[in-house]
């Protein structure tokens, strides 16, 4: 922790200097904005689809609004100081995936297969949810250094329920991956979704006590700094459950992401490059292992490599095969650069999952590679304010709980949204805050609330330096 | 801890960066190529969202275009509608909803969808002035009598065959007709009820007949004598024989080189050394036969090509090549000279012969699309007529005409005769299957010629005719009167 107390001038605005503003007026008016241009793209729909100002509009309006105040409120009284872009951020891309979801709910063909119809209200309620579980976490995590006590509960936690999608009769397989548990009466859960967060309060917890010893026992081999034998345990764990995660719950996305996130942490922790070196070796080894024999992901890899054939066999009525991943790409070539418009797209036709996994390729169609990359930019600007928030954090345990969020954040949005775009083979992960589901949507509210509490911390004036007690308290005791 | 979060911060920058550059690469690079993808279903959506521009002809729409039920899952908003269809499909082809489409409803897609860019003008001051996208119109050149006596000639006559009737002097396909044809109207929607059941029973795995063939461009056929045109042709160009009524140097019985075969003639013909009239007019196979393989290989194959022979003719729709082998020795020669052996021709190869020489000697490049319209009945192209080739001169084309023209006056061709109208044309008969086993193919080309030597039409009719008594098929009886039909309908419409 050498270089994060001193407050070099350049850094006054992100390093609490006495006296930082706030910011809170900036978060208030930036979420006017995050308000505002759902409502606007909502009657853009409406008007595109029925000719007409929807219905809903003023509910819709009223109700976003109404949330991100609530979220605003928390964080004025909460976290004052917390970081001012984040909140306005997610809210925009929720209420723009609510926007989309309601979208496809239009779509008869959807509603035939039964994979939309009355998607948006839920997914209004699970923002409901989601935000007043942010709220909640301003309002109990005084201090995200508490969570530093609960490093080893955290990582029975993640396990559990990491594991949960394998009980028999709890998991469901939902088009080959099995990262879903089925609740009777409740509906189905992501629960890799909340390992996620677990898992980063687990490494930051645990990479804080050993990353001395991991950092400084080494030998130097050509240019590397090769870890001691012993020192690699927990590297191989980590990197053995992954590979049980590939295997058992067959999906490269969840695998990939745990693994990264690890790998970054990791790395953050003892500045160390052979860790990475390391890392991306196993992380390879294990990938081109497990393809060859695991015929899922086998499968996943053909799709990604000849998305062509695929539909082709998925038109030939080949089982396991799935035409999703050339319909996206259609969408997205069939946007262009300024899109078909909002409503007037025909992503329907991805079908299974469409305002799920595929939602990107909904805004591709409709919002056009204009759209797309405001999109992706408004993705990278939640990852640079959590990573600037690292930075500004002045504990370690702050520090490496924050990168692993936000490396977590930016590793899931290029899995999903490389998949969905056919840069890398599909995986079965959800864009955060866009895409429809319970989970995701109250799983990245609370890793938001935990930045922004880290943030509020880090941006905190420093306490006026309390007196010294010796000027005065001091008392010579003479002998009588 | 904060040199390498500045790292992790570039590496979360990077990961965002590779996810915009692909996006450039799908959205902006690739983009023509996905969105216009035929498997897109994006693209079968647009062709039908707006009612599809017409075919026409002689100034009415042959096609219609209908406004489907949009109520459950049905995303096309409009189907195609044919008036008498099946006549007309060798020309219109098909535009289905759930096949695709094939022919001018394929080539001219783009015209008819609206989606051309020769219309984007045109849309988008339809757009600023509220009028909706259109569909444009393909104007064609053929002739609606024609194509009516054509059809029902060949309906009449009930066997499979095709007709094929050409301007000469412009190239422009008068007549386009094939039989057994099909109703381009019956599958052109997607339900799977009626129209893939439909479409289904077209096929040719359940009908023999194959009606989706277009007979006219795309089956060739053994020629027979009617091909005796083409040689005789190179016989005059090569200056063989250079008069209609010199003697030719041809015993009888011919033993065919090479071999100790002689080439029979159909019957007891007075073929010994008959002059190329004489020849012509009682279809001797000694003759013709004698003078391909006096000529050689290369010349007659110099000659065919330059008829059209051996490549594909776009009128816009795609014909198949007709075939004049390569590397034969005499023998093969003299029997491909008489439209045996290899030989092989498209109806409307045969019919580019007649206007050949109808039109003195100047083959015109065969075309069906005279002109594209906007939907405002603006011209927006027009089809030029092109010279292909010159196959013979001047001189030898009008010897060749009157030859020809005995034919019909007191030969094989007397059914053709029109009262008032010269009248030139060559009849065929040609054998094929294994040891000639099947009924021969009925051929008949012929054209009309006004009184200014100029000439309206020219016609190939082709019958192949497997219920109809062998002997009764000869081009003259079965093929020419359709031609003679089809002749006077296009010579009425001229009046």
């Amino acid at each position: 922790m050498s270089s994060s107390t001193n407050t070099p001038s350049h850094h006054t605005s992100t390093i609490g200097a006495i006296g930082a503003p706030s910011r809170r007026n900036t978060e208030l008016a930036l979420l006017v904005f995050a308000v505002v241009i759902p409502v606007f793209a909502y009657a853009n729909v409406g008007l595109a689809i029925d000719d007409k100002v929807p219905t809903g509009l003023l509910s819709y309006g009223l109700g976003l609004g109404l949330l991100a105040g609530v979220a605003h409120l928390g964080v004025r009284k909460f976290a004052p100081y917390a970081d001012p872009l984040l909140l306005p951020l997610a809210t925009l891309l929720n209420g723009l995936g609510l926007v989309v979801i309601w979208r496809l709910d239009q779509s008869k063909l959807l509603q035939s297969i039964n994979q939309a119809g009355n998607a948006a209200p839920r997914q209004l309620l699970y923002t409901a949810l989601g935000i007043a579980f942010f709220v909640v976490v301003l309002i109990f995590l005084k201090d995200h250094r508490v969570l530093q006590r609960y490093t080893y509960i955290s990582m029975f936690a993640a396990l559990v329920l990491l594991l949960l999608p394998l009980v028999p009769g709890l998991g469901a397989n939902i088009y080959g991956a099995k990262i879903w548990i089925k609740i009777p009466g409740l509906g189905s859960l992501q629960p890799g979704e909340f390992a996620k967060i677990a898992l980063a309060v687990f490494f930051a917890g645990y990479l804080m006590v050993k990353r001395d010893a991991l950092a400084l026992a080494s030998r130097r081999f050509i240019g590397l700094y090769l870890p001691r034998g012993r020192d690699l345990g927990p590297i191989l764990v980590v990197w053995f459950i992954s590979i049980l995660i590939l295997v058992f719950e067959t999906d490269l996305g969840t695998s990939l992401l745990f693994f990264g996130m690890f790998i970054i942490m990791l790395y953050v922790a003892t500045e160390r490059t052979s860790w990475i070196v390391f890392g991306l070796l196993m992380s390879a080894a294990g990938a081109v292992g497990v393809a060859t024999f695991e015929p899922h992901v086998q499968q996943r890899v053909q799709a990604w490599l000849d998305p062509m054939k695929e539909y082709k066999l998925s038109q030939a009525g080949a089982a396991g095969h799935s035409e999703q991943s050339m319909q996206a790409l259609w969408a997205f070539g069939s946007g262009g650069t300024l899109g078909s418009g909002l409503g007037q797209g025909h992503s329907d036709l991805i079908r299974f999952a469409a305002n799920s996994d595929f939602i990107l390729a909904t805004f591709g169609e409709e919002l056009g590679l204009a759209g797309i990359m405001a999109i992706l930019l408004i993705y990278g600007l939640i990852v640079e304010r959590g990573v600037r928030t690292a930075l500004a954090a002045r504990d370690p345990f702050g520090k490496l709980l924050a990168v692993g969020l936000s490396g977590a954040f930016a590793l899931q949005v290029f899995v999903v949204s490389g998949g969905v775009m056919g840069l890398i083979p599909l995986t079965g992960m959800t864009m955060p805050f866009m895409a429809y589901g319970g989970s995701s949507v109250l799983a990245n509210w609370a890793l938001i609330g935990i930045l922004i509490r880290i943030s509020d911390t880090a941006r905190r004036p420093a306490p006026a330096p309390a007196p010294s007690p010796d000027a005065e308290m001091t008392q010579v005791v003479r002998p009588s | 801890m904060n040199k390498p979060l500045r790292r992790i911060a570039l590496f979360c920058g990077l990961l965002v960066l590779t996810l915009l550059l692909r996006d450039n690469w799908l959205q902006y690079v690739k983009t023509d190529s996905l969105k216009d993808d035929p498997k897109n279903r994006r693209v079968t959506i647009a062709r039908y969202s707006i009612p599809r521009g017409d075919i026409i002809v002689d100034g009415s729409p042959i096609t219609g275009s209908t406004e489907t039920s949009t109520s459950g899952l049905n995303d096309l908003k409009y189907k195609r509608t044919y008036k008498n269809g099946a006549m007309w499909a060798p020309v219109t082809g098909y535009a289905s909803q759930a096949f695709g489409a094939n022919q001018l409803e394929s080539i001219e897609d783009g015209i008819l969808s609206g989606t051309d860019d020769r219309l984007f003008f045109r849309n988008t001051l339809g757009m600023l002035t509220g009028k909706a996208k259109s569909g444009g119109n393909v104007v064609t050149t053929l002739n609606q009598a024609a194509q009516s006596a054509a059809w029902s000639g060949l309906k009449k006559q009930g066997g499979k065959g095709a007709v094929v009737a050409l301007d000469p002097s412009t190239g422009k396909i008068l007549a386009l007709a094939s039989y057994p044809s099909y109703d381009p109207s019956s599958f052109a929607g997607n339900s799977t009820s009626t129209d893939s059941k439909a479409w289904q029973k077209l096929q040719k795995k359940y009908d023999p007949n194959d009606p989706m063939l277009n007979r006219a461009l795309r089956e060739t056929y053994p020629p027979g004598s009617t091909f005796k045109v083409v040689t005789a042709s190179a016989a005059l160009e090569n200056n063989l024989y250079s008069s209609a009524d010199e003697a030719t140097n041809s015993p009888l019985p011919w033993i065919m080189p090479g071999t100790t075969t002689p080439l029979k003639n159909e019957g007891n013909l007075p073929c010994k050394n008959a002059t190329l009239r004489e020849a012509l007019r009682v279809s001797c196979n000694s003759v013709f036969g004698k003078i391909g393989a006096d000529l050689g290989n290369a010349k007659m194959l110099a000659e065919a090509k330059k008829f059209g022979f051996d490549t594909e003719q776009f009128t816009p729709i795609r014909s198949s090549a007709s075939v004049f082998s390569d590397k034969m020795n005499d023998s093969q020669t003299a029997l491909s000279s008489i439209g045996q052996f290899n030989t092989a021709a498209t109806p409307l190869q045969m019919a580019m012969v007649a206007s050949a020489v109808a039109n003195d000697g100047k083959l015109m490049k065969p075309y069906m699309v005279d002109k594209l319209q906007s939907s405002g009945v603006d011209t927006i192209a027009q089809t030029e007529p092109e010279e292909l080739s010159q196959p013979l001169s001047s001189k030898n084309a009008q010897i060749l005409q009157s030859m020809m023209e005995t034919v019909v006056e007191k030969g094989t061709g007397t059914s053709a005769k029109i009262p008032g109208v010269t009248v030139g044309g060559k009849t065929g008969t040609a054998q094929h299957g294994e040891n000639n086993s099947e009924n021969p193919y009925a051929w008949f080309l012929s054209y009309a010629k006004n009184a200014d030597g100029s000439s309206p039409v020219a016609v190939a009719v082709v019958i192949e005719d497997d219920k109809a008594n062998r002997d009764d098929i000869s081009g003259g009886g079965l093929a020419a009167p359709i031609a003679k039909s089809v002749m006077e309908a296009v010579i009425d419409s001229k009046k």
